[in-house]
């Protein structure tokens, strides 16, 4: 068997809409790297309309897409198979959470691109923040819309560099009144949604926040000497103080699990903690349970796993009990459940758990996760 | 909020209306970068560029004297305002350009000081009387001459700079774009060299372009709120993570601070403590509240005294004003009889606290 290849590199190009120059700032320093020898090849360019980004894919190698036909419609997808046998040194490849249409090799385009990495191929893709996972109910407090393709944390966090491709509100808003971004059927729709300019402030501000975040946990990896001097109260200090903090999520078949995960592995992340998850059911079988709230549970625990949240299913009767005991012997610092429903009479029970679990658990923080509705 | 429905021209008539508010005073856009060469000036000339193509009258008020190929190329397709020379150096001709009233200025190196005798001691300053002018002004910085940052670049970089920018100037432009390149491709951009000094390590670029993003990001927060306020949008987004640890005397305020710091940091939001003031201290509890309120001071924290009769009401009223994501508070494992029939405080503030998390810690 051949050596595997070293894993390629991935850059991302990061913004907060469509517009801001993403894919025009990748073409360009594709075309920088091809300038300087470097085998580039796009493996996927979605051109909308936009003349000057088009004129930024002359004299680079375009690998024709896969056409495919699903429920009579034809689509067009990235076709990494070509790509791998094309086997460049450097691929391009433009919306990096996209959904292929189902029946396609991998479910995501990001998957795709895991293929090419792995194959050794260095990798640069663009994305904007509000396809960030861990974001998800942020962004749609923000906007009122619930992005459905997101990618996980941790595929941004494996990327070797993150970089923001910023524009002003200002300018995005003049160049989609000009027609730039869209036609004027689409640029109307987006000016009614997601380009409200305090929704694009905003993102921005998350995107350049995260940005940020991507750049300060890479400098663990680098080297230097003497080690840089921080003022007090910074970041350094808390990253190596933060060491150590563990952060337990309690699952349940209710749709606020997965708030809770994403908000408990945000902060986890931020703070350099440890994040696992746990439902707590009588039955390990969850036999008695009926189909729906089983299925639920299972959902979570596994959508935990997608975000590399370690997840597991305890048995016990007394949730409370099996919980802070639980959290105890894995040395867990904070608890995370979701608030209490306002009414109802699932109402008492719930509220019984926080209130239990906070009496049990003496030794330990026990984080009650807001939800987080669109706003206005 | 009803959603409204802006067809572009409505929007169009929006930003112009705006614009007409502040119609006698020029735009200011600055170009903010974390080192030489990630492409700051390039930026500002191409905006130039397309603004001359888009049929504005664009002139360059100020360039660096060593410029890349890139940024020269644009540069000949713009015209440039002679500069004075004073002293051997060069100096923007600020009256010829006010004579001269282009509707757009370039100024490349915003943080130059102008030798003695000129009519500003720096640069800034004359943009300031161009922006006064109403001539819009897009310019160009790097991180290290802002005033407030200085410091702690030169930790960084070992070198001192001598002219700088106040942060509250680049708060009051309109626009603020950060550039912001791959480490490596800013190494091989430099006009000037200087980032193939050892003092330019990997690590060090990074911090400084962490330092950037953070520097636009707040610019950025900044905005929002004036944003929220001009449209008297009561809302928050959380775009921050801004931390309220409640104390009381007899809370356990030290582990609460700590940990209230460490979030604060690893979010690089923001840190309040608050105290909600209670009838009848006795002088012990007077003394521990003292005592809690040291250590929020030694954990650079802002200190907030409330006032009010309901201690959950005023904490949450105080919350949402403030734009708080995460409210720490204590909990005591001894209640009285009644307050397990009612509900502990801590019961209530989950209850109410639509949108923040609640972070318990025992006693």
């Amino acid at each position: 068997m051949p050596d595997r290849p070293v894993r390629g590199k991935l850059r991302i190009y990061l913004g907060y809409a469509a517009g801001v120059g993403k894919t025009y700032q990748m073409l360009d320093d594709a075309r920088e790297l091809k300038h300087a020898g470097r085998d580039v090849v796009i493996g996927y360019f979605e051109p909308h309309g936009r003349a000057d980004t088009i004129a930024k894919t002359r004299g680079l190698e375009l690998i024709p897409r896969r056409r495919v036909e699903y429920r009579g419609t034809r689509f067009e997808e990235m076709d990494a198979a070509a790509i791998l046998s094309r086997k460049p040194q450097v691929c391009v490849v433009d919306e990096f959470p996209h959904s292929n249409v189902p029946g396609s090799e991998r479910a995501k385009r990001w998957q795709d691109v895991q293929v090419l990495l792995e194959a050794g191929i260095d990798v640069l893709t663009t994305m904007n923040i509000q396809h960030l996972e861990s974001l998800n109910d942020q962004v749609l407090r923000i906007s009122g819309i619930q992005v459905r393709e997101t990618i996980p944390d941790w595929v941004v966090q494996q990327a070797d560099q993150v970089v923001m491709v910023d524009l002003t509100p200002r300018a995005l808003l003049n160049r989609l009144i000009r027609g730039v971004v869209y036609t004027p059927d689409k640029a109307q729709k987006a000016l009614d949604h997601f380009f409200k300019e305090s929704t694009l402030v905003a993102l921005r501000e998350l995107a350049l926040r995260q940005t940020a975040h991507e750049v300060e946990i890479r400098q663990l990896d680098l080297e230097d000497l003497p080690p840089p001097v921080k003022p007090a109260g910074d970041s350094l200090q808390s990253i190596v103080t933060g060491r150590g903090e563990r952060i337990l999520v309690y699952v349940t078949a209710d749709p606020s699990s997965a708030m809770v995960i994403r908000r408990a592995k945000r902060m986890a992340d931020y703070l350099q903690a440890d994040c696992f998850a746990v439902a707590v059911q009588p039955r390990a079988d969850l036999q008695d349970l009926n189909a729906a709230e089983r299925e639920a549970i299972e959902r979570h625990l596994n959508f935990a796993r997608h975000l590399h949240v370690e997840a597991r299913l305890l048995e016990g009767e007394n949730v409370a009990a099996s919980l802070v005991d639980f959290a105890r012997r894995n040395g867990v610092t904070q608890l995370f459940l979701a608030r209490p429903k306002d009414r109802g009479l699932r109402t008492i029970v719930r509220r019984n758990l926080a209130q239990q679990v906070v009496q049990l658990a003496r030794d330990m923080q026990v984080t009650i996760v807001a939800e987080r509705e669109a706003a206005g | 909020m009803t959603p409204q429905r802006r067809t572009p021209e409505e929007l169009l008539r929006l930003v112009q209306a705006e614009e007409d508010a502040r119609k006698d005073r020029g735009k200011l856009k600055v170009f903010l970068g974390y080192a030489s060469g990630v492409g700051k000036s390039f930026r500002m000339v191409d905006e130039g560029r397309r603004r001359r193509e888009r049929g504005e009258d664009v002139i360059i008020g100020a360039i660096q004297p060593a410029t890349s190929p890139e940024v020269q190329a644009v540069v000949e397709r713009l015209e440039v305002a002679p500069v004075r020379v004073m002293d051997g150096v060069p100096v923007m001709d600020v009256p010829a350009i006010l004579r001269r009233k282009p509707r757009v200025c370039l100024v490349d190196g915003l943080a130059y000081d102008n030798p003695p005798g000129s009519r500003n001691p720096s640069r800034w300053k004359d943009v300031v009387e161009l922006l006064d002018a109403g001539i819009d002004v897009i310019t160009s910085i790097n991180i290290q001459y802002i005033a407030e940052l200085r410091e702690r670049v030169e930790q960084l970089t070992g070198k001192r700079v001598e002219s700088t920018v106040p942060q509250s100037f680049l708060y009051s432009a309109d626009e603020i774009v950060v550039v912001d390149v791959p480490p490596e491709m800013c190494m091989t951009r430099s006009p000037h060299g200087e980032l193939d000094e050892a003092s330019y390590a990997a690590r060090r670029l990074s911090e400084l372009r962490e330092i950037a993003l953070l520097f636009a990001a707040d610019v950025v927060d900044h905005q929002l709120e004036q944003y929220l306020e001009r449209n008297s949008l009561a809302q928050s987004f959380g775009t921050q993570e801004r931390i309220l640890v409640c104390v009381t005397p007899r809370a356990n305020a030290k582990t609460m601070i700590e940990s209230g710091r460490r979030s604060a940091d690893g979010f690089h939001g923001e840190l309040i403590v608050a105290y909600v003031k209670q009838h009848r201290l006795s002088a012990e509890d007077e003394a521990a509240l003292e005592r809690n309120l040291s250590i929020a001071r030694e954990n650079g924290a802002q200190i907030e005294i409330l006032e009010g009769e309901d201690t959950i009401g005023t904490i949450l009223n105080f919350a949402r004003e403030r734009g708080i994501t995460q409210i720490f508070i204590g909990h005591t494992l001894q209640h009285k009889w009644w307050q397990r029939l009612a509900g502990s405080h801590v019961d209530r503030l989950i209850e109410q606290a639509h949108g923040i998390d609640v972070r318990i810690f025992p006693h």
